[in-house]
C-alpha cells in the first residue's frame, strides 16, 4: 500500500536502484576468517600436510606389501630395501618398518582425536555450567580446577593409566580427562561475558530452562575459542600418549603408536638409526602441522590482532 | 601485605588437604595392590603383610592414619623397598633431581629472557627468525624425542657429551639431559619475553625516553626491560614445577639417579606409600612456587593486594 507522505516510494526506489548497482556483496564472519586463514601461507600447507598425512595413515596400510604385524623371516634388522619392497626397513622381529610408521600414525591420529573429543565435552560442558551460573557454584567449580591443576600432571596421567589398565579406550578417556582444565577455564571466561548479551536476557525472559540456554545459545556461540584451543590441544595430547607409550603404558603389542615405535628405536639407535627416525619424522611433521594450523586458526578467528 | 600474605597461606591449605584425599582415594580405588607379585603369597603371609601395611582395616580408617601421620612429617614405609621408607627414598633421590631441574631452570630462564629481548629489539629481521624457530622446535618436540635425537647425535655420532648414565660429580653427564629440560622453558620464557618486549616497546613512555635523546641501549636498560618482565616472573613458578615434573622422564631416558626411577616403578608395583609421597611431595613444591609467585606479584603491583 503507497504510504500518503510518499515516503515509501522514494524509499523503494532508492532500494532499486542499489540492487541496480551491483552492490558488493557483504562477506559473513565465517568468510572473513577463512579468507584470512587462506591468506596465511604456513597454515594452509600444513593443513595440505596433514591431510595428505592422515589419507596415507589410513589408506596406506592397503597398499603397502606386509602387514605391520608380519614378520619377513629373511629380511630382520635390515636397512631399508626397495627389492623386498621394505621402503624404511625393518625392526628386529622383521617387521616391516613403513607398515608399522603407517599404522602407528593411524593410532596416534585416533588417540589424538578422542581424546581431544573427550577434553574438549567435558571442559566446554564444565566452564559453560560454572560461567552460566555464576557465583558459589562457580567458585566451587573454578576452585577445583585449581586444585586439579596443582597436581602434578604427568604423576596424575600415569596413576591414571595404571589404575585404569591397558585397556586403549581408557588410556584414550584418561588422558582427555586431564587436558580439559584449560578449556574449561577458557570457556568460563567467554561465557561470563556472553550470559550478559541481550540474546541471553531475552531467551531467560521467555522462559527456557538454564540446560536449553546452555546449549542453544551459549555453547554455539563458544566455536571460535573451542576451535583454536582444541587444535593446540592434539599436539599436547599426542605428545602425552606418545610419552605414556613410552613408558609403556600406552598402546600394546603388536598395536603401535608413534610414541611405542620411538621408544623402540631409541635404545637400537646406535646400529639401526632407521627404527628411531621414520617415527621421529613423522612425529615431528604432524606436531608442527596441527601448531600451525592452530596459530593460523587463532589469527584468523581472532578479530582482535586483524 | 602481611594481611594478604596470610589469606594466600590459609586459601591453600584446604587445596592441599583436597588434592591428597583425591589422590589417596583414586590410587586406592584402583585394582591390584602391592603384593600382586608373579607368584602368588601364602594366605597367612599375605595376610600379615596387609595387617603390617594397615591394609586390612578400612578404607576410611586407612586414610585418617594416614593423613595422621602426614601431619606429624611421616610418609609411611615403602611397601614394594623392602627396609625403606618413603621419606628415605626421597632423600636419596630428590636431592639429584631437584639439582638438575634448578640447573636448568637458571640457565633457561637466562637464555630465555636474553633471546626474547633480541628477537624483540630485531622484531621481524633475521635475529628474530632463527630465535622463534628455535623456539618451536624446542615447545613442540616431546622431551623424550629430544632426548633420543640428541643422544644419537651428540652421544653416539659425534662422541661429544656421554649418551647416558651417571659418574659422581661428572657434570660432562649432565650437559645432554639438562639441554633436554632447559630447552622447552627456554623457549617458553623468550616467547613470553618477546611478547611483552614488543608491547613495552611500543609505549607512550618508551616514545618519549626515546624523544628525548637517550641511546637505545640506555632506553633498553633503564625503560623497557623492568616492566616487559612481569609476565615472566608469573611464569617462572609454573615454569619450575614444569621442570621437577619433567625431569622424571629425563631422568628416565638418560638412566639418572634421581626420584623419576622410583616414581615409575611405584606406580606400575602399587606402592602406595611411594606413590603417594611423591605426588604429595610435588604437589606441595608447586603450590609453594604459585604461592610465592602470587607473593612476588602482589609486591610488585598493588592493585592485586585488594582484589
Amino acid at each position: 500500500m503507497p504510504g500518503i507522505t510518499g515516503k515509501d516510494q522514494v524509499l523503494t526506489a532508492y532500494a532499486n536502484k542499489l540492487a541496480s548497482l551491483d552492490a558488493p556483496k557483504g562477506r559473513s564472519l565465517t568468510q572473513d576468517a577463512l579468507y584470512r586463514l587462506g591468506r596465511n601461507k604456513a597454515a594452509v600447507f600444513s593443513i595440505v600436510l596433514l591431510v595428505l598425512i592422515v589419507v596415507v595413515a589410513f589408506a596406506g596400510p592397503y597398499l603397502v606389501p606386509w602387514g605391520y604385524s608380519q614378520v619377513d623371516w629373511s629380511n630382520i634388522r635390515k636397512p631399508p630395501d626397495f627389492d623386498a619392497g621394505h621402503f624404511l626397513g625393518t625392526d628386529q622381529n622383521g617387521r616391516d618398518m613403513l607398515a608399522r610408521v603407517l599404522q602407528g600414525t593411524q593410532m596416534s591420529l585416533i588417540v589424538a582425536f578422542v581424546a581431544t573429543l573427550v577434553s574438549v565435552s567435558i571442559g566446554v560442558v564444565y566452564g559453560a555450567v560454572a560461567g552460566y551460573f555464576g557465583g558459589r557454584v562457580d567458585a566451587i567449580m573454578m576452585r577445583f580446577v585449581d586444585i586439579m591443576y596443582a597436581l602434578p600432571y604427568i604423576l596424575f596421567v600415569i596413576i591414571l593409566v595404571v589404575m585404569f589398565g591397558r585397556n586403549p579406550v581408557l588410556l584414550f578417556v584418561g588422558i582427555g580427562a586431564i587436558e580439559w582444565l584449560t578449556m574449561a577455564r577458557i570457556v568460563r571466561g567467554q561465557t561470563l561475558s556472553i550470559k550478559e548479551k541481550e540474546f541471553v536476557e531475552a531467551a531467560r525472559a521467555s522462559g527456557v530452562k538454564p540446560f536449553f540456554i546452555i546449549m542453544r545459545h551459549i555453547v554455539p556461540n563458544l566455536t571460535g575459542p573451542v576451535v583454536i584451543y582444541a587444535t593446540l590441544t592434539i599436539p599436547e595430547i599426542i605428545i602425552a600418549e606418545s610419552f605414556l607409550s613410552y613408558l609403556g603404558l600406552g598402546v600394546q603389542e603388536p598395536q603401535t603408536s608413534l610414541g611405542t615405535l620411538i621408544s623402540a628405536g631409541a635404545p637400537v639407535a646406535e646400529v639401526m638409526p632407521w627404527l628411531l627416525l621414520a617415527p621421529a619424522a613423522v612425529l615431528i611433521t604432524l606436531l608442527f602441522c596441527l601448531t600451525y594450523i592452530g596459530d593460523g586458526l587463532r589469527d584468523a578467528l581472532d578479530p582482535k590482532d586483524r | 601485605m602481611l594481611a594478604y600474605a596470610f589469606r594466600r597461606v590459609l586459601s591453600a591449605i584446604p587445596i592441599a588437604l583436597i588434592a591428597v584425599t583425591a589422590c589417596f582415594f583414586i590410587l586406592r580405588l584402583a585394582p591390584g595392590g602391592p603384593f600382586d607379585g608373579e607368584r602368588a603369597l601364602p594366605p597367612t603371609v599375605l595376610a600379615n603383610l596387609r595387617a603390617h601395611y594397615n591394609l586390612d582395616q578400612p578404607l576410611i580408617n586407612q586414610y585418617f592414619i594416614y593423613i595422621w601421620r602426614l601431619l606429624h612429617g611421616d610418609l609411611g614405609p615403602s611397601m614394594v623397598i623392602d627396609g625403606f621408607n618413603v621419606s628415605q627414598l626421597i632423600a636419596i633421590g630428590f636431592p639429584f633431581t631437584l639439582t638438575m631441574a634448578l640447573t636448568a631452570f637458571v640457565i633457561a630462564t637466562a637464555i630465555g629472557m636474553l633471546a626474547g629481548m633480541v628477537a624483540a629489539v630485531y622484531q621481524n629481521k633475521w635475529p628474530d627468525y632463527v630465535l622463534v624457530l628455535a623456539v618451536m622446535i624446542g615447545v613442540l618436540i616431546p622431551n623424550f624425542l629430544m632426548a633420543a635425537l640428541l643422544q644419537l647425535w651428540f652421544g653416539v655420532y659425534l662422541r661429544w657429551f656421554p649418551a647416558g648414565g651417571w659418574v659422581n660429580g661428572s657434570w660432562w653427564h649432565l650437559v645432554l639431559p639438562v639441554t633436554v629440560l632447559a630447552w622447552p622453558h627456554a623457549g617458553r620464557i623468550s616467547r613470553l619475553m618477546r611478547g611483552s618486549m614488543i608491547e613495552v616497546l611500543g609505549t607512550n613512555y618508551v616514545r618519549t625516553a626515546r624523544s628525548k635523546g637517550l641511546g637505545e641501549r640506555l632506553v633498553l636498560a633503564r625503560h623497557a626491560i623492568k616492566p616487559a618482565l612481569l609476565p615472566v616472573v608469573s611464569y617462572l613458578g609454573p615454569g619450575l614445577s614444569y621442570l621437577l615434573t619433567g625431569s622424571l622422564a629425563v631422568e628416565q631416558i638418560f638412566g639418572l639417579p634421581g626420584i623419576g626411577k622410583y616414581f615409575v616403578t611405584a606406580a606400575l608395583n602399587r606402592d602406595y606409600g611411594v606413590v603417594l609421597g611423591t605426588t604429595i611431595l610435588y604437589m606441595f613444591i608447586i603450590l609453594a612456587l604459585n604461592l610465592i609467585v602470587d607473593l612476588v606479584y602482589a609486591w610488585l603491583d598493588p592493585k592485586v593486594r585488594y582484589r
